[in-house]
């Protein structure tokens, strides 16, 4: 009987010192980011290259599974995309006319900068957040490679998310379907600015909302683009976030809101780029210009 | 020295698996949680002490890949392997009914507990919809993985314990 209540007793210290551990590593991961560095530092040598292992694997399999497609298929394919081609061969012709004339402009007012020509690097996704509730995902380029916290992702020609977390070889990247992730964007043609809001209900349906979308004369319809604001404080401007899937005047008749869908599959997310520069870069260099001039 | 290699590899294999295969798996974007089987069957087959330590390791896992605060999940995942090992006393080897229950049951805590304190505190009270969309059919989802991967786990159990029964015998 003594020896069981002598058990149970050390069970009781254990849970002690391992509560002990865990409130002290909150403690510390609360005061400063730095606590949780040497812990991501084992990560980076033990379950990281593991990660890259078994996704390379998967990509391989994936190629290779692809590969049986019929060649009909493709044919087919290929026909629809060569119409395409020369829809948009025209297309682009009627824009290069108007870019050049956009140039002309943007030198009469001085505006050179250039959103679409910021460095991007490309990395692989590794692995998805453990559970169900957040979007959370891991790249295989970290600091190393120049990645820092608060740059910007994007896969194709939309928005992704944010890095969070970096380690050597590895960091955390937050989806803007998140539920915690809040994005200032605007509607393109008319510059009316609103908040993109991830949301876990609607990550099913694979969309996500907007809010506070001033309610006044411009009329937004459906299927127009909504881009990251140039008022946001860590998304760079102009970054296609989705389109609008549907839009409604809220109850108080001040905001309208409503749902968009991204223009990033996340569901089949494998490789993404991210942009070097972080929108405090741009802040500095600007300001470091007004005090030059 | 041999079983804690062994329990640490299973705990990297699940949590490896967890984050890149089972993505691949997933059912209306709902996985399994395979890391709550190990913490919880850790904890009634082999008592307190381990289902708390496999339970620190697997949460700190999450915590340094995907948590923001580190130690929180190591916390939560701690506290359900002691859990689970007070119910070591009434646990025999051939009843299936109180593993799965187990193990259910501390899935059912685990969603509550993430539901309060990382979506309820930020001001989203609609429980039954994140009840019905995630906690359930994580549940389903994880009792049917555990249907395959607690048997896994009992065999492994086992056979060290016959090689710890032999080894202690050799010494009488």
């Amino acid at each position: 009987m003594r020896k069981k209540n002598q058990s149970s007793l050390t069970n009781k210290y254990w849970l002690l010192a391992i509560s002990g551990i865990c409130i002290i590593l909150m403690v510390l991961s609360l005061i400063s980011n730095s606590a949780s560095a040497p812990f991501r530092g084992i990560a980076n040598i033990t379950v990281i290259p593991m990660q890259k292992g078994i996704n390379q694997v998967g990509m391989w399999l994936s190629d290779f599974s692809s590969n049986f497609e019929t060649l009909q298929s493709i044919k087919k394919e290929n026909k629809a995309l060569q119409e395409k081609v020369d829809t948009l061969t025209i297309e682009n012709n009627n824009l290069q006319q108007e870019k050049y004339e956009l140039e002309r402009l943007q030198e009469l007012y001085k505006l050179d900068q250039n959103y679409a020509d910021y460095e991007k690097i490309g990395a692989h996704v590794i692995a998805k957040d453990s559970g169900n509730w957040f979007s959370t995902f891991t790249i295989d380029k970290g600091s190393a490679d120049g990645i820092k916290v608060d740059q910007n992702v994007m896969a194709g020609s939309g928005l992704v998310g944010i890095i969070t977390e970096t380690s050597t070889h590895w960091a955390t990247v937050r989806s803007i379907i998140d539920d915690s992730s809040n994005v200032s964007a605007m509607v393109l043609s008319t510059s009316d600015r609103c908040m993109v809001r991830g949301d876990l209900s609607l990550m099913p349906d694979g969309k996500i909302k907007f809010e506070q979308l001033e309610n006044n004369d411009n009329e937004v319809p459906v299927g127009e683009q909504i881009v990251t604001s140039y008022i946001s404080e860590k998304y760079l401007q102009g970054i296609l976030i989705g389109y609008v899937n549907e839009i409604n005047v809220d109850s108080s008749n001040l905001t309208r809101s409503g749902y968009i869908t991204p223009a990033v599959d996340f569901r089949n997310l494998q490789e993404v780029l991210i942009i070097t520069t972080t929108k405090a870069d741009l802040k500095e260099a600007e300001s470091t210009d007004s005090t030059q001039e | 020295m041999k079983r804690k290699v062994v329990s640490a590899v299973i705990v990297v294999v699940c949590f490896l698996l967890q984050c890149t295969l089972f993505n691949t798996l997933a059912l209306g974007s709902v996985k399994p949680n395979l890391l709550i089987i190990l913490t919880s069957a850790f904890g009634f087959t082999r008592g307190h002490k381990d289902g708390m330590v496999i339970g620190f390791f697997s949460g700190l896992f999450i915590d340094i890949q995907f948590g923001e605060l580190l130690g929180s999940y190591a916390l939560i995942y701690t506290v359900i392997g002691f859990i689970n090992g007070f119910f070591k006393q009434i646990y025999y080897d051939d009843d299936v009914k109180l593993p799965l229950f187990l193990i259910a049951g501390s899935e059912l805590v685990y969603g509550i507990i993430i539901y309060i304190f990382l979506f309820m505190l930020r001001g989203n009270f609609q429980f039954i919809h994140y009840l019905g969309q995630i906690i359930i059919p994580e549940l389903l989802y994880t009792l049917i993985v555990s249907l395959g991967l607690y048997p896994f786990l009992l065999f492994v159990n086992h056979k060290f314990e016959a090689k710890e029964k032999r080894s202690a015998s050799k010494f009488v």
